[in-house]
């Protein structure tokens, strides 16, 4: 059983983590700060709490010493405080960007400026559990990573290790607007982003160094805004380096996948609709689902993986860390089915 | 219950010791639909997809 603690409550990934945290069988204290609320009841900013909890945020200097501490900042605000919260907590599980890069060419080149922690970005254990499940079974300190960054990460990194495809991979992702925050801005308001399918982001999105490092491809991603809430939609298309079958493609995912609680390979007959990967059906739960396609004259293949962006993508993907820091049943907390149809 | 292999993908399918000749059985992990041709032991072949006349 642990005290958890959440640093920037207010936002999206602040509200799902309290989602999540209050109904965890193993957390018995929960504290969320948030500045602009202290005093205010979580439920006030993230009605679906309403009656599930009379608790309110309070301010960061407020907070106690707890067994786990997650960061929902906003990029940057991580790196200039996290020595303050690593004196608090024995964990800290950051879900900001912050530290999720060690390379800081490629940091530079990706975010535009320089690094104001370089030195503690060495002590951050990616939060990828399907790769670095004996890591995190001791990392006290976890870079959660970007949500198009693990849908790519997980599609690409076993067909890359495995030799199948090359290096160079063209990489779709399509995003709901949750993934910009909640935060209203000029490309995020209703009126201006309901029923929008835009190109969000052609080329140089922050993600794509994550997949460059985890993968040892050479990507280019291009991320669209799509209307739907919740969800990442991505495709990637490789090209084949020697002839490989379906099966051949099949059992890459199925022996890199076969034991992980929430990384699934979904390609299937007959159910129309529903043979590959859609990120709706996962809509509120910790999934990550996995398809590939073959192209017909042998030298192409489509990877695809579907999540919810703040679930996999980053809340839940958080929590599936801390339950294997703690040793904690790995599937602790995040056991619900999605809704369907919604 | 017994096993056998998905024509299709590979995967062991786990199939009921009653199972009956002419039974259907399905892939969980790619959805391939079997025929069971032989109970004792158990031999599948592809299952006969529906055939869809478009109105015609």
């Amino acid at each position: 059983m642990v005290h958890v603690a959440i640093v920037g409550g207010s936002g999206f990934v602040g509200g799902e983590l309290s989602r999540l945290l209050l109904a965890h069988p193993e957390v018995t204290k929960l504290q969320v700060t948030s500045e602009s609320r202290a005093g205010k009841p979580l439920g006030t900013v993230h009605p679906n709490l309403r009656h599930h909890t009379d608790q309110a945020f309070i301010r960061k200097e407020d907070l106690n010493p707890c067994d786990v501490i997650f960061l929902a900042m906003p990029h940057g605000a991580a790196a200039s405080e996290v020595s303050i919260w690593q004196n608090k907590a024995t964990v800290v599980i950051d879900l900001s960007s912050d530290f999720r890069l060690n390379d800081m060419a490629l940091y530079e080149r990706y975010y535009g400026g320089l690094h104001t922690a370089t030195h503690l970005c060495s002590q951050f254990t990616p939060g990828i559990p399907e790769f670095y499940r004996n890591e995190l079974r001791s990392a006290d300190r976890i870079a959660g990573p970007g949500c198009t960054a693990i849908a790519g990460i997980l599609a690409l990194r076993p067909l890359r290790a495995s030799g199948v495809i090359e290096p160079r991979v063209y990489v779709d992702s399509k995003v709901g607007s949750s993934g910009s925050g909640a935060r209203v801005g000029l490309g995020t308001h209703h009126p201006l982003r309901s029923g929008v399918t835009r190109v969000f982001k052609p080329t140089g999105h922050r993600h794509e160094a994550e997949i460059v490092t985890q993968c040892d491809v050479i990507p280019h991603v291009t991320v669209n805004s799509v209307d739907m809430v919740r969800g990442i939609l991505l495709t990637a298309f490789c090209t084949l380096s020697h002839p490989v079958s379906d099966r051949d493609i099949r059992k890459i995912f199925r022996e890199a996948y076969a034991d992980e609680p929430f990384t699934r390979l979904v390609k299937r007959q007959g159910q129309a609709g529903y043979t590959l990967p859609e990120p709706k059906i996962l809509t509120g739960t910790n999934y990550c689902d996995i398809g590939y396609a073959l192209t017909d004259d042998g030298s192409g293949l489509i990877a695809i993986s579907a999540l919810d962006n703040l679930m996999k993508g980053a809340v839940g993907n958080a929590i599936h860390c801390m339950n294997i820091r703690m040793q904690f049943p790995e599937t602790a907390g995040l056991t619900s089915i999605s809704l369907h149809p919604v | 219950m017994t096993t056998a292999r998905c024509i299709s993908c590979d995967n062991m399918i786990s199939i009921p010791t009653d199972v009956k000749l002419a039974e259907i059985v399905t892939c969980l992990e790619c959805g391939a639909e079997h025929e069971v041709i032989n109970s004792n032991p158990i031999e599948l072949i592809a299952a006969p997809e529906i055939e869809e006349d478009w109105g015609e």
